[in-house]
């Protein structure tokens, strides 16, 4: 039962309660402020007779004494049918309904349904009278924009449960009642299509985890053929501010082979969550030719936003994905910025007066990026069909230093390592990441063997740029001139692609595959020259052709031209041995 | 009605504890002591201690002095009749004009609903090419300024000020030298442009909890007068002083430091004031100019860089010229594929070529011997650089652009420039 506290300190947006019955710890309350507001908090510690709790809103005009009401419900999220196209706060709040019954700004103690009540969902039972079914079995199903959405037995239940009776075909609400099971102790429970589910727990309603082996094509050249993400994978872009993070980000979620996209602002800039919700309904998704915004689901906690939300955003849209992943679906949860949750966890340390780790830290940091990250993979359900939960993580360190704790904890658990390097930024090389500092652990879309020998023309490219940097281009010699150049090549052409170019901007897995054949042909070719200013002309030149060459619709006529052009003036280059 | 407590606790810097009843979190309360009188904020209940930072500072506050609750969070007057006037942090006058007490409107209210934001289109025009063509300011942007003790940023700041079309200017200096405060303020009027500006204004001798309180109010002015239609530039300067007002504070009341002494919620807190950046739909706008010195030059510093990871791109001020590398604007892509269909092509092609021309000036300082290539390039970048980068250039964006293809032909064949074929055909000055 619900028990009450009174407020006996105020510290930030941490308050201190008395309470006299128990509590649980992580369980939602609510401060009330002398206006009647209720402002939604969370127990986060617990010492002898009083609890602290952070508050998910800015703590302004309360008071010793002020009520508390504890609900002795941890901190939940509601699933079910309608959440896909929503924008959400991090409690899930959907945005675009408080702005109409707000206006302009947020109003603090504000809390709306996260689903629509009144909607009708045409329901199609798939169990039956008599069924023998278990948490996260499917009972029914009902079509939501493009996908079919199948309402399950409740997670919540332990064991095996009977169908005692079931809708028939229909349009109902979800707080309709739609099947009744018993469970093994004779209880009658009641299922609807939506439910509840605490965000800080996986939902783990699947026969097994399996190992993630199918590559998540991203349309980014440098993603998928030299750090290749895997469907129900984890990855970390880490980058000091400015080198493209979002950037990428954006396009990720546009282009990947994904069914659905969660896109978790966590305390980023608004306005770049602006731009997805204001152009995604406008642009199609290539697959399946409907809007975008079909498949994409957004919770957005910006930076100005009450930091305790901040912390449960991350938690809410992984929890959104995995309830996605249930229904057989793959799901890419992309979380931007990891950072930000991490120094939401921060602050609340620090006020709680923890004893710090590095950096003001807590010592727990580790273990929390570590569990989250490990909410994502690839499962088998209980019907047999796979799905699988993505996670794509921003790391914003300070200074832009790696060596930070953040960025060095997620490094620890994540299977690829997309670092963002300043100095490729500085010149304007997009995707800005490193090709010699990243890594990945999963396979990608092109031959092993081939992809490390470009990564060693890169690496001696490169050594060879250093060397130069010492001796001069008059102290190299034209094979390791020629090296240099061949380097800068495959990084012009390859590994950099025009995010504002409609074509450029994404390339598919097939044509990554013959552009990576080309390129590498060339780059096998031997070639010489007279001159070292001759030799650099060629390959401006070429690299030239070879951009427009990437601009242009795959296999047009226009694409075979150019093709012909790149490789009459390579021919023209090559030695005859 | 007002209830008056007479018992203080304990004086520690700019913080003083008292014991009292029914305060709420963030109440404004006035400190009378010997030194005047002086408004205070409640900043930390604990119990009946009640923690208030008072903005005088706590010198001369005696155990005995009296403090007084008002029952409501800090305020601060709007109108029409603010326009022109300068006031401190705390809202007090500077400029021996009256007393302004309508309307009142509470500082730091509750951010905008994300989904109430629309995507910016509309370009800030400010004749300086290194911003209009490299990096083009956006209506309801929000840009630092990094810069260094010494540099010409409140003449650059002045200048964006009176070259903006905007409708009205608010200014917010924070820990300003006095000198500075009275040119921007004479720089203003002298133009013509005070009579739309409205200043808060914090010097460095001025106490230090006002310092903090100067972008809440000068960003709650600028926000009223953008609900009510107006396109609104805030302009602040310097940021870092603001964070190290932060810093002081946070130390004083015995908070976790996280990194360099300042604190764990530097991010939040800078963010909290920069996300007031934004145009409502339907209505005004809000652009933000900060001014953020690094000390020590040092991009990594705390506040830089936590500023830059709120802020959409950041302008570079170094050696009076504003740095073409890493000053950067996130929004540009938002008007500049809008203008003249060269722009962006000229913007990356001139940025590329002087990165080139930055790597050959170091092979030259190392005595090797130039390439055919090489001269080009020294000879672009010496062009680029007193044509371009010139702070005292002052032209309009397309003049800007017709002049760096002018630039870009006059030393190199249009092969070597990278640029796609198609514009090469278009807008290649042709010799002769």
């Amino acid at each position: 039962m619900a028990t009450n506290g009174k407020i006996i300190g105020v510290n930030g947006n941490l308050i201190r309660v008395a309470f006299t019955d128990a509590v649980v710890q992580n369980e939602v309350a609510y401060a009330k402020l002398a206006s009647g507001v209720k402002l939604k908090s969370e127990v986060i510690r617990i010492r002898g007779d009083y609890a602290e709790l952070q508050v998910f809103e800015d703590t302004t005009g309360l008071k010793t004494g002020d009520d508390v009401e504890f609900t002795g419900e941890l901190l939940s999220v509601e699933l079910g049918p309608g959440l896909l196209t929503q924008i959400f706060d991090g409690l899930q709040n959907p945005l675009p309904r408080l702005a109409t019954e707000c206006g302009f700004f947020l109003q603090r103690g504000k809390y709306l349904h996260a689903l629509p009540r009144r909607k009708k969902w045409t329901f199609t039972p798939v169990a039956k009278v008599g069924d023998k079914l278990t948490a996260g079995e499917t009972l029914g199903t009902v079509p939501e924009g493009i996908f079919k959405h199948r309402i399950m037995v409740p997670f919540k239940i332990q064991g095996t449960v009977t169908v005692e009776s079931i809708l028939a075909e229909g349009d109902y609400v979800i707080e309709d009642v739609i099947a009744t099971l018993k469970d093994g102790e004779g209880k009658i429970i009641d299922a609807k299509m939506s439910q509840f589910w605490p965000i800080k727990i996986p939902i783990k309603q699947y026969a097994e985890r399996l190992r993630p082996d199918e590559p998540m094509v991203t349309q980014q050249r440098i993603i998928d053929t030299f750090f290749p993400v895997a469907r129900g994978g984890t990855y970390c872009i880490p980058g000091p501010f400015g080198a493209g993070k979002t950037v990428l980000q954006q396009l990720t979620s546009r282009y990947a082979d994904v069914d659905i996209v969660i896109f978790a602002a966590c305390g980023e800039r608004a306005g770049e969550v602006v731009e997805t919700l204001r152009e995604f309904p406008d642009l199609l998704d290539p697959r399946t030719g409907k809007s975008l915004m079909e498949r994409t689901l957004i919770i957005c906690n910006t930076s100005s936003m009450p930091v305790a939300a901040r912390e449960a955003s991350v938690y809410t849209g992984v929890t959104l994905a995995e309830y996605y992943r249930q229904m057989g679906l793959n799901v890419l949860l992309l979380a931007d910025s990891t950072s930000r949750w991490a120094q939401a966890l921060r602050e609340m340390s620090g006020r709680l007066e923890e004893i710090p780790g590095e950096e003001a830290f807590p010592a727990y940091l580790e273990s929390v990026i570590a569990s989250f990250y490990e909410r994502g993979g690839v499962v088998r359900l209980k019907d047999g069909t796979k799905g699988s939960v993505t996670i794509g993580g921003t790391v914003s360190p300070a200074g832009g230093n790696f060596e930070e704790p953040v960025t060095q904890a997620t490094l620890k658990v994540v299977g690829a390592f997309h670092g963002l390097s300043r100095e490729r930024s500085d010149q304007r090389r997009f995707p800005a990441i490193h090709p010699l500092d990243s890594w990945s652990k999963y396979e990608g879309i092109i031959d092993v063997a081939k992809v490390s020998a470009a990564r060693h023309i890169l690496a001696e490219g490169g050594d060879v740029n250093q060397m130069m940097k010492v001796v001069g281009e008059e102290g190299t010699s034209m094979e390791d001139f020629v090296l240099y150049l061949k380097s800068e090549y495959l990084d012009a052409v390859y590994l950099q692609q025009d995010a504002y170019n409609d074509i450029d901007s994404a390339c598919s897995a097939e044509r990554q595959k013959y552009l990576f054949g080309k390129v590498f042909q060339i780059l096998k070719t031997p070639m010489t020259f007279k001159e070292k200013d001759v030799a650099r002309s060629f390959f401006l030149k070429l690299t030239q052709i070879t951009k427009d060459w990437n601009r242009v619709e795959f296999q047009s006529q226009e694409f075979k031209n150019l093709e012909v052009q790149i490789f009459k003036s390579v021919a023209e280059a090559e030695i005859h041995v | 009605m007002y209830k008056v407590y007479h018992r203080i606790e304990r004086i520690a810097g700019s913080v003083i504890t008292v014991k009292a009843e029914g305060v709420a979190y963030q109440e404004l309360a006035q400190v009378t002591s010997g030194q005047g009188i002086s408004l205070a904020r409640v900043n930390r209940i604990d119990g009946d201690m009640v923690d208030l930072q008072v903005f005088a500072g706590s010198r001369g506050i005696s155990t005995e002095s009296q403090v007084r609750f008002f029952g409501k969070p800090m305020d601060t007057p709007f109108g029409d009749s603010l326009l022109g006037r300068v006031f401190t942090g705390a809202g007090v006058p500077r400029d021996n004009g009256p007393v302004i007490e309508e309307n009142s409107v509470p500082i730091g209210g509750p951010s905008v609903n994300p989904s109430k934001r629309i995507v910016p289109t509309r370009m800030v025009r400010t004749g300086i090419p290194m911003i209009d063509v490299f990096n083009t300011l956006v209506v309801s942007q929000k840009l630092p300024i990094f810069s260094v003790a010494g540099e010409p940023y409140n003449q650059l700041l002045a200048r964006i000020a009176l070259q903006a079309e905007v409708d009205v200017i608010v200014l917010g200096g924070m820990g300003l030298k006095f000198d500075d405060y009275l040119y921007l303020k004479d720089f203003l009027e002298k133009n013509g442009a005070l009579s739309r500006s409205v200043m808060f204004v914090h010097t460095a001798s001025d106490p230090i909890v006002e310092c903090m309180l100067v972008p809440d109010v000068a960003l709650a002015v600028a926000e009223q007068f953008a609900t009510k239609g107006k396109n609104v530039l805030v302009l602040l300067t310097d940021m870092t002083n603001f964070a190290d007002a932060m810093k002081e504070i946070a130390i004083t009341m015995e908070q976790i430091p996280s990194n360099r002494g300042y604190p764990g919620d530097l991010y939040s807190q800078l963010a909290a004031r920069y996300e007031k950046a934004v145009d409502f739909e339907g209505s005004g706008s809000i652009t933000i100019l900060a001014v953020t010195t690094m000390p020590g030059d040092d991009v990594t510093h705390p506040v830089p860089d936590n500023t830059g990871y709120i802020t959409e791109g950041q302008f570079y001020l170094r050696k009076g010229r504003i740095e073409p590398f890493g000053s950067l604007s996130r929004l540009k892509q938002q008007v500049n594929g809008k203008t003249r269909s060269d722009h962006r092509t000229i913007a990356n092609t001139m940025i590329q070529l002087y990165a080139s021309f930055r790597e050959t000036l170091e092979k030259q300082s190392m005595g090797f011997r130039m390439s055919g290539w090489d001269q080009k390039v020294l000879k672009y970048g010496e062009r680029f650089e007193k044509e371009m980068m010139d702070l005292s250039v002052n032209i309009p964006l397309e003049r800007a652009l017709d002049l760096g293809w002018t630039i870009l032909a006059d030393c190199f064949n249009p092969e070597e420039t990278g640029i796609p074929s198609k514009l090469i055909n278009e807008y290649w000055p042709k010799k002769g």
